[in-house]
């Protein structure tokens, strides 16, 4: 599975869930595939986009919130693992998609290869963990994932493979991404 | 400090006062110049004990983007590890957040490992291109942080309030 057809299945399932997208060619492939005002797209801080989404459900626990994280970034910041497992929001599904590299710096292999990040997930205390590897299994994971109560770690194997041409950057300006998503979450 | 004033009084004012300006979601790691500042807002709901400084900025700005006006608690110290998240997220994005920053090795005169962070931290935060303060009193305190909320809210953008060491905090 590839990062482009992973991130379309989470979108479709995400609908109209407040949705972070981590740095880097996460962020790209989200932009690309689809862009709305529920959408923050980090382009810095590598590490936080679970920290941001966190930030987001535990302020706003009558929307569902989605991160889509990266392996590299999960690695840089697992004390959020902890704070998840101990504040337990019930509104938040952290995806981690997980190629096993780093994927915008020239495919340097992360930890993800020989630590099981959904392991680490579940023995922070996330409510559910799951682990997928191809198209179907993410579809019934988010299917099930989605009919109970957070929090939900699922980490989705996916190739270091990414398009010819490569996603465009992130185009809108940083400032009005931040008030269009404030739009959007104030907005219901 | 205001001799005579009860020492546990001022936290609970001081608290009063963020909340009264606006300030409702609060994340921090602690540090024991703002010992009675932190007990104050474990007491409430929205305090949230992080385990790093920028993982605390990213909450907050998690918060912001939600609608909230966040402000985050950290020694000094916890400056250094955040400086990433300051430049990259918040002041990039233009997002509100008080930074509520106490000062260890103010005087170069403390523990060996904050005096070298502790006398060139309000230059750290004029580098990043935060306003700040560093009240001498404990009522100055308080009236920084009606200049934060107004300034963080009109410009959009972090600013830093300083704890001096001894300030009942």
């Amino acid at each position: 599975m590839t990062l482009e057809s992973a991130i379309a299945i989470v979108h479709d399932h995400a609908q109209d869930a407040l949705v972070v997208h981590a740095n880097g060619m996460i962020s790209r492939a989200g932009f690309t595939h689809r862009d709305r005002p529920e959408h923050f797209y980090m382009i810095g801080s590598m590490g936080l986009a679970s920290s941001i989404g966190l930030g987001v459900a535990l302020a706003r626990p009558d929307r569902r919130v989605v991160v889509c994280d990266g392996d590299g970034n999960v690695l840089m910041n697992m004390g959020t693992l902890a704070l998840v497992g101990a504040r337990r929001p019930t509104n938040l599904l952290h995806v981690c998609l997980d190629n096993g590299v780093y994927g915008s710096t020239g495919n340097q292999r992360t930890l993800s290869n020989d630590v099981a990040l959904e392991k680490v997930a579940g023995a922070a205390g996330y409510a559910a963990t799951r682990r997928v590897d191809d198209v179907a299994a993410l579809r019934a994971a988010l299917d099930e994932l989605g009919g109970q109560p957070g929090p939900a770690f699922l980490l989705v194997r996916i190739t270091p493979d990414l398009p010819d041409p490569l996603f465009g950057r992130v185009s809108i300006d940083p400032p009005a991404l931040t008030e269009r998503f404030r739009g959007a979450a104030a907005a219901r | 400090m205001n001799p005579g004033s009860p020492a546990a009084a001022f936290p609970a004012i001081f608290v009063a006062a963020l909340r009264k300006h606006g300030f409702d979601f609060f994340a921090g790691v602690p540090c024991s110049l703002v010992k009675g500042i932190i007990r104050e807002l474990e007491g409430g709901s929205d305090y949230v004990s992080e385990t790093r400084e920028d993982a605390a900025l990213g909450l907050a700005a998690g918060a912001y983007l939600a609608g909230r006006l966040p402000a985050v608690v950290m020694q000094n110290s916890g400056l250094g590890v955040s400086l990433n998240a300051l430049g990259s997220l918040h002041r990039i994005y233009a997002m509100s957040c008080l930074l509520l920053i106490t000062w260890r090795g103010h005087d170069g005169k403390d523990a060996p490992e904050h005096n070298i962070l502790g006398p060139e931290t309000p230059r750290v935060l004029d580098l990043m291109g935060i306003a700040h303060r560093e009240p001498e009193s404990q009522d100055g305190l308080i009236e920084a942080v009606g200049w934060a909320a107004r300034t963080t809210v009109e410009t959009r953008q972090p600013v830093a309030i300083i704890v001096r060491p001894g300030m009942g905090a």
